[in-house]
């Protein structure tokens, strides 16, 4: 007499159970293989290091700075609502901001909307010297010399660049220079619309 | 002819070499200030001071915490957590002020809930797929050596 092995018993159940776990497994295996693909394909984004920021939706954070011009005017949230602007982060000791700066004043050219210059973290002569070389395409420049301004909109890097509406919400940050191509196809679409929207 | 072209090729060679030095320029950068320390009343002050910006990650160099950063943005927000602990905050409610401005990105510790839950869960869930695999494949090994192994105890004497 010979003891009958359990699994010849039920043969579909050792069978069904192994398939089960070569599903499982294989399933496994392929949503690591597409997250991982997902993961590379998202890492030629030139902003893949860029934070979202916490503010978009949310009313700009209340400022007042001194004017680069002419410090014993101040220009802040008070006197920009209303309509909308676009707020540009910037600073002498920035190589990105030579970068997009003929861009920006290509755009600024269009006077789509208000573009303020925020001068960070700069020695007043220094950013009036940049502007002289390399031209002045904003609105107006406010100085923020110590950067405590600059934690309260999550500034962290330079350039960086909000889009505020006429409502005082925060609608759109980047950071790292602007293109051509994220002016023509993100900003501009959205002032056009704020403008015709209301 | 050749004479004249040497200095020329060599000036080349020299704006390539400048340009490649300059080319990989960040996109981003930041401003070079020199901050004094901050001043510490005592041992315990800076202690905390010391343990929370470690559970902070600096926002420019994002690899490191808040308390290791030389960018001067860290210096910033350092002296942002440090006057705000003189303010009487928590711990807690730095935090808050931080993930508020910077994003839940800061936090190197991030709360638990929503978009972290496959963060927070996927390593025991992984833990526990492998677990079960390994029971079911000892199992099953176990059941077949006890099959294969009976007909042959048959008839031992032990």
């Amino acid at each position: 007499m010979s003891a009958q092995p359990p699994s010849t018993g039920t043969p579909a159940g050792p069978d069904r159970g192994r398939l089960l776990l070569a599903v499982l497994l294989g399933g496994g295996f392929l949503a690591l293989v597409l997250l991982l693909a997902w993961g590379v394909s998202q890492s030629d984004r030139p902003d893949r290091e860029s934070l979202p920021s916490p503010l978009i939706g949310r009313p700009a954070p209340e400022f007042s700075l001194p004017v680069l011009h002419d410090a014993s005017y101040s220009v802040g949230t008070a006197e920009l609502q209303g309509q909308p602007y676009l707020l540009n982060v910037w600073g002498s000791w920035c190589p990105g901001c030579q970068v997009e700066h003929p861009v920006l004043a290509r755009y600024a050219e269009t006077k789509a909307i208000r573009v303020v210059g925020y001068n960070w973290k700069d020695e007043p002569e220094d950013a009036l010297r940049w502007l002289e070389q390399f031209g002045n395409p904003y609105w107006v420049v406010v100085a923020d010399y110590e950067g405590g301004t600059a934690i309260e909109w999550g500034i962290y890097g330079a350039p960086e660049t909000f889009l505020v509406d006429a409502e005082g919400i925060v609608r759109w940050k980047h950071v790292g220079p602007l293109s051509d191509d994220i002016i023509d196809t993100v900003v501009a679409p959205m002032v056009e619309g704020m403008r015709t929207g209301g | 002819m050749n004479a004249c072209r040497i200095p020329a090729l060599l000036a080349l060679l020299l704006a390539a070499v400048l340009a490649t030095a300059l080319w990989p320029a960040p996109a981003t950068a930041q401003a070079v200030r020199n901050v004094q320390p901050l001043e510490f009343h005592d041992r315990a002050e800076e202690q905390r001071f010391h343990a929370l910006t470690l559970e902070l990650r600096c926002v420019m160099c994002q690899n490191q915490s808040l308390a290791d950063s030389d960018a001067p943005i860290a210096h910033d927000l350092r002296r942002e957590v440090f006057n705000l602990m003189r303010e009487g905050r928590s711990d807690a409610e730095i935090k808050a002020f931080l993930v508020d401005r910077y994003g839940e990105f800061v936090l190197y510790r991030p709360q638990f809930g929503g978009s972290t839950l496959v963060l927070w869960l996927g390593p025991a869930f992984v833990l526990l797929a492998g677990a079960i695999v390994v029971i079911v494949v000892v199992r099953r090994r176990a059941a077949g050596n006890r099959a294969a192994l009976d007909p042959v105890d048959d008839g031992q004497e032990w």
